[in-house]
């Protein structure tokens, strides 16, 4: 993936040379390893402070909503579906964006780095598939695919579904992926122990809402949990009120969810709030045949009504 | 100064011996995980003299992510209807063992916000009051501490009782105030370490600061005006990553900003303090329905300019920052105070 840069940078200096877009977001390297920042940039000559690696996991189409610039984008397969889910639902428009599909191959979940070092990370580089570790008392170098987020190892969407302009030849998909062995684990589970579950889950939220923030579909004018007339949800870290949070937020992104795990990767207590969406996910799947941002052409099966809806569950 | 030497054997003993008379709190390994949370240690629970610093900090000690103020009730039956009432509290002597110097000396600055010559925070100040400050220097500092440079460092006494440095297989606790001499006896500790331990402290000291990576300066801040730094052309720049998220803000020692709500169950009522963020729309929403700080822009912008402008204006001090890093580490776009800072020096 490391080889893209130089394709993404072309691209971008093209389109601000020529006047097509205002400006592009992208991502410029972080200040400490296996972090990059998102960014955009509208000059030309500036495009040569774009990288690209594996450490890109933050979802761009979370920077669109609202713009009035006409923007190039890069965008990795699952950020290409949160653009056609903005699309779909007005929060931009298709031809104020150039899309810089970039052909994913997983992102790394620095979590997973550090977790199997004693001391902090000094240094992380990648290298053909590997990534060489300097941490402050030792040095290994690992496989970059048992270090990918959670979402990454599971993603059969790695290509972008729409895009203008390619970074690099499209990628094989992943095959004969069981998308779905942690949700039928809890599915499985018994009243008490999913209210276990979800109780230990959510014991370390401290209420911060990065999940939400770092979350394309979250783009409320005012989140239900911030309206003070009425309040709907207390402020303290009462597990009611974060229950609350969790539960009415996973539904509202029902049906739109793509699985980009940026919100995990914002958590700052390193929660899988995945947990809520990847079971409402599964469901738009098995009760409706549906995977998000796939077609711009293509509502959400949940603000649509077909007379011919399977609606098996109700019956 | 007093120097005391506690033999590493002793250390378990004496930290229960002295729970006798204090409750203790300290780094705490999270299961699984490779890092640590500050909190109260449980009745055989010792503290994580390794970690290098916990994810959140330790402020929380004395300014929990929700407190109740006061309490109340609705019940016109009763005599106290409508009247809020402070609720019983207990400060028990607390030690915070293992806290590092720039955690320390972060409580100073937030004192001046919650312990002023007008108003004194009763909760804050009465639970800062009941803590004695156990030390731990930090000798292998992290790459994103950049302490030397914000007034704190490595082994910065001006916010602890004892200073404990270690020195392989015992610690060296220099003993800095009446309190931090009262915890060592009550935890038996009292064997004077010699001469050279002063020496020795100084010399793993430099040791340590020469370590430290990372800076910032901010001298050229203090000369600029608030409105050529307000009206700088970086700050769309700056803030274009941030989400909003306010996990910079939570996970800092000095941020102190709190809301206050009322939360009522049936007839009665408890009026909390609750964490709050710079960050957040919400933080300066008007009644009115007016938001002075509507933008992001203007959020980033303002917190930044608390901790690195405003606050030294207005306290004729440093900045609000000591430089422990955990705003970078935390950040899950990287935005860097660092470079922040450098940006508005320039
Ligand atoms: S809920 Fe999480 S995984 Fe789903 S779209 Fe939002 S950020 Fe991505
Ligand atoms: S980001 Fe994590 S800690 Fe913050 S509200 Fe979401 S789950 Fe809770
Ligand atoms: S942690 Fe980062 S993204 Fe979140 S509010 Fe702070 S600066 Fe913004
Ligand atoms: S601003 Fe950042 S580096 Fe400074 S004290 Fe707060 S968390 Fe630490």
């Amino acid at each position: 993936m490391l080889a893209y840069i130089d394709k993404i940078k072309e691209i971008s200096g093209k389109l601000l040379k020529d006047g097509k877009v205002d400006m592009v977001i992208g991502f410029r390297k972080g200040s400490m390893p296996m972090m990059n920042e998102p960014c955009f940039v509208r000059e030309a000559a500036d495009v040569q402070n774009l990288v690209w690696d594996s450490n890109c996991g933050i979802n761009l189409a979370n920077y669109l909503a609202g713009r009035k610039e006409k923007i190039g984008i890069i965008a990795k397969g699952c950020d290409t579906r949160n653009i056609v889910t903005h699309i779909v639902e007005n929060k931009i428009k298709r031809d104020q964006l150039t899309i810089i599909g970039v052909p994913c191959k997983g992102m790394i979940d620095r979590r997973k780095v550090s977790e199997r070092f004693e001391k902090e990370i000094i240094e992380a580089e990648e290298k053909n598939g590997s990534v060489i570790v300097k941490s402050a008392d030792a040095e290994d170098t690992l496989k970059k695919e048992d270090l990918l987020q959670d979402n990454c190892s599971i993603c059969i969407h790695r290509n972008p579904v729409i895009y203008d302009e390619l970074a690099a030849d499209l990628v094989e998909e992943q095959k004969d992926v069981d998308r779905y062995a942690d949700v039928r684990k809890i599915e499985a589970m018994s009243a008490g122990e999913k209210w276990r579950y979800f109780e230990d889950l959510l014991a370390p939220c401290i209420r911060c809402y990065a999940c939400r923030n770092a979350c394309p579909l979250c783009y409320c004018p005012t989140c239900f949990v911030d309206e003070s007339q009425p309040q709907w949800v207390g402020k303290t870290l009462d597990p009611v009120d974060s229950r609350t949070f969790h539960f009415l937020r996973a539904y509202h992104c029902a049906g739109r969810c793509t699985d980009c795990g940026s919100c995990v990767r914002a958590c700052p207590m390193g929660i899988d709030v995945r947990a809520f969406t990847k079971k409402l996910e599964k469901d738009a799947l098995d009760l409706f045949g549906w995977e998000a941002g796939m077609s711009v052409e293509e509502r959400p099966p949940l603000d649509t009504f077909k007379p011919d809806d399977p609606e098996a569950f109700i019956k | 100064m007093e120097i005391i030497k506690i033999n590493k054997k002793d250390w378990n003993g004496g930290l229960a011996k002295s729970r006798k008379a204090y409750r203790l709190y300290g780094p705490i390994r999270v299961a699984d995980k490779y890092f640590s949370e500050f909190g109260a240690l449980a009745e055989d629970e010792v503290p994580d003299m390794s970690a290098t610093d916990t994810r959140l900090s330790p402020k929380s000690i004395a300014f929990p992510p929700s407190e109740v103020m006061l309490e109340y009730t609705l019940d016109e039956n009763s005599e106290d209807c409508n009247i809020m009432k402070v609720p019983e509290k207990e400060y028990p002597h607390r030690a915070i063992i293992g806290i590092r110097p720039y955690d320390a000396a972060a409580y100073l600055l937030v004192k001046k916000n919650f312990d002023t010559s007008e108003v004194r925070d009763p909760y804050w100040c009465d639970a800062y009051d009941a803590c004695t400050f156990i030390g731990l220097a930090v000798q292998e500092p992290s790459l994103l501490d950049f302490s030397t440079s914000t007034n704190s460092g490595p082994f910065d006494e001006s916010g602890l009782d004892v200073l404990l440095v270690d020195a392989g297989d015992s610690y060296l606790a220099k003993v800095i105030t009446d309190k931090g001499k009262a915890y060592l006896k009550a935890a038996g500790w009292g064997k004077e370490a010699g001469k050279d331990a002063a020496g020795k402290i100084e010399a793993l000291k430099k040791k340590a600061e020469a370590k430290i990576q990372s800076s910032v300066s901010f001298d050229n801040i203090r000369q600029k005006s608030v409105m050529e730094l307000f009206e700088a052309d970086f700050w769309e720049d700056t803030a274009f990553a941030c989400m909003n998220c306010g996990t910079c803000t939570y996970v800092c020692p000095t941020c102190w900003c709190f809301d206050i709500q009322d939360e009522t169950h049936g007839k009665k009522g408890v009026r909390l303090k609750v964490w709050d963020s710079c960050m957040y729309p919400l933080f300066t929403l008007h009644t009115t329905g007016h938001n002075p700080r509507d933008a992001k822009v203007q959020r980033v912008r303002q917190r930044f300019m608390h901790k690195l402008k405003y606050f030294m204006d207005k306290y004729e001090d440093g900045i609000m920052c000591v430089g422990c890093g955990r705003c970078i580490r935390s950040c899950p776009v990287n935005i860097d105070i660092r470079n922040v800072c450098q940006l508005m020096n320039g």
